[in-house]
């Protein structure tokens, strides 16, 4: 595969950065969006110019850390992947591809394509977490779950906080992480005791770290990788409201 | 009382009150239509000028009139104050977007509110202002309509109407259900009812509304 790359490059969060032009002669369709720069790296590398820097650790979809906006998309054109999982068979030979990174003001680009996420690290600090009695361990299946609450907070669950919705957003609205961290507590027990402060502290936090507002337009959920929905967006409305307005 | 504050500075607060608004405004888009719906009785608008007088002289519209002119407000002040909030959450955009995406008529909210509280402007102007300020006297207010649409702007008036319902529909198109979203009101049973009914409160109404200026233009005989 023959392939013009037109990847965002830039220093350092103080640079203002710029688009540069590569080509890629030995690409092919069996390997990953993401070898596909492991290549254009060693081509970059061998010229003495600076690889491109970008994120990336499991490899296979759940970790959560690569990511970057790919011919105008988050994580590229393949449905439900993360950019590791996403395929050169997807491309054409001889096609133009655009990289950018995530942009978004809770998201500062460190360098090329990385961006610095721990905004979402913050947020989570702020309440993404239930208190639990150490000790041994407690049966597996002692508390009672019914099958579809079990289902649903597993569909939030399954946000690997890589931050496409972000990226999506019309508006770089991180209402579908928080979202989805927040229903997924809120729908179990486990999450009952701290349910009513969570919320509050975690929508607290989101604010405070400058990303913009939710306006249901629905790009997040088509774009997520693991098809989290903006119905949990509304569950953490619901819980909001409930625990600032109704609750004591 | 701190809560207070602090519930409706955040970010799910505001939305609290852009859908609170934008449903009182969807209510009061159908107590204005069914008023002026009397303006396709074959009366030479004896009841329309009646219903007229009424609302422009009753105690208890003036005091409803306020609470209507907060709700315009809350709902502009509010999506001012939003759209300044999201732009700067993205202070460099991309080079490319491609749109998979979302749905379209929620990509301009913005937008298509901007140029409906500029048709607000001149609505009020043409009609409101007219008869309570320019001409307090004057009761024909029958008059005032068939002539606004059949003469008005060199005879384009009545375009404008039709062009600010096309965008009043889009703006609905997405607001009615979108407004039930920010309250939470997402349900597996309810929420294809509520889009369903959205739809079609988008085309009715505002198709409803076109009808008078397209009506006293082409249709009308004195």
């Amino acid at each position: 595969m023959k392939l013009t790359l037109e990847v965002w490059r830039q220093k350092n969060s103080e640079d203002k950065g710029k688009f540069e032009t590569y080509t890629l002669d030995n690409a092919n369709e069996h390997m990953s969006f993401l070898e596909m720069l492991d290549v254009l790296n060693e081509k970059l590398t061998k010229e003495g110019k600076d690889p491109v820097a970008f994120s990336h650790d499991c490899r296979e979809g759940i970790c959560g850390s690569c990511g970057c906006v790919i011919n105008g998309r988050p994580h590229g054109p393949d449905e439900e992947v993360a950019t590791c999982q996403l395929h050169m068979r997807k491309f054409e030979d001889g096609q133009k591809i655009t990289i950018e990174p995530w942009r978004a003001k809770g998201f500062p680009v460190l360098k090329d394509l990385v961006v610095d996420r721990s905004a979402f690290d913050r947020i989570m600090h702020a309440g993404g977490f239930i208190t639990v009695s150490t000790g041994s361990a407690v049966d597996a299946n002692l508390m009672p779950i019914p099958k579809a609450i079990a289902d649903e907070a597993f569909s939030a669950a399954n946000c690997i906080g890589c931050g496409a919705c972000v990226a999506a957003c019309k508006n770089a609205s991180a209402m579908l992480f928080v979202a989805a961290k927040v229903s997924h507590l809120a729908l179990l027990p486990q999450g009952q005791a701290e349910k009513t402060e969570r919320v509050k502290k975690m929508v607290k936090a989101m604010d405070q770290e400058g990303f913009g507002n939710c306006t249901n337009t629905g790009a997040c959920e088509a774009e997520c990788p693991k098809s989290i929905s903006i119905r949990h967006i509304a569950r953490m409305n619901r819980e909001y409201l409930s625990a600032s307005i109704a609750s004591e | 009382m701190g809560w207070l504050k602090e519930t409706f500075t955040s970010s799910i607060g505001r939305k609290l009150i852009m859908s609170i608004t934008g449903l009182f405004l969807i209510g009061f888009l159908l107590t204005h239509l069914s008023g002026n719906l009397l303006l396709f009785i074959q009366d030479q608008g004896v009841a329309f000028n009646e219903y007229s007088k009424f609302m422009s002289t009753s105690p208890i519209i003036r005091v409803l009139e306020v609470v209507l002119v907060a709700g315009f407000l809350f709902h502009i002040v509010d999506g001012i104050m939003l759209s300044i909030k999201n732009k700067k959450s993205r202070p460099v955009g991309y080079k490319k977007r491609s749109g998979s995406e979302s749905s379209f008529f929620s990509k301009f909210m913005p937008q298509t509110g901007l140029f409906i509280f500029i048709y607000l402007i001149i609505h009020i102007n043409s009609f409101t202002i007219k008869h309570r300020v320019v001409e307090p006297g004057n009761l024909d207010f029958y008059g005032t309509v068939s002539d606004a649409f059949r003469y008005g702007w060199g005879g384009f008036y009545w375009a404008f109407y039709v062009l600010a319902m096309v965008l009043l529909a889009f703006h609905l198109n997405h607001g009615f259900q979108s407004a039930f979203q920010s309250l939470g009101l997402n349900h597996k049973k309810y929420s294809p009812i509520i889009k369903t009914l959205g739809s079609l409160y988008s085309i009715v109404v505002p198709a409803a509304f076109a009808a008078i200026p397209v009506y006293f233009r082409f249709f009308y005989t004195a």
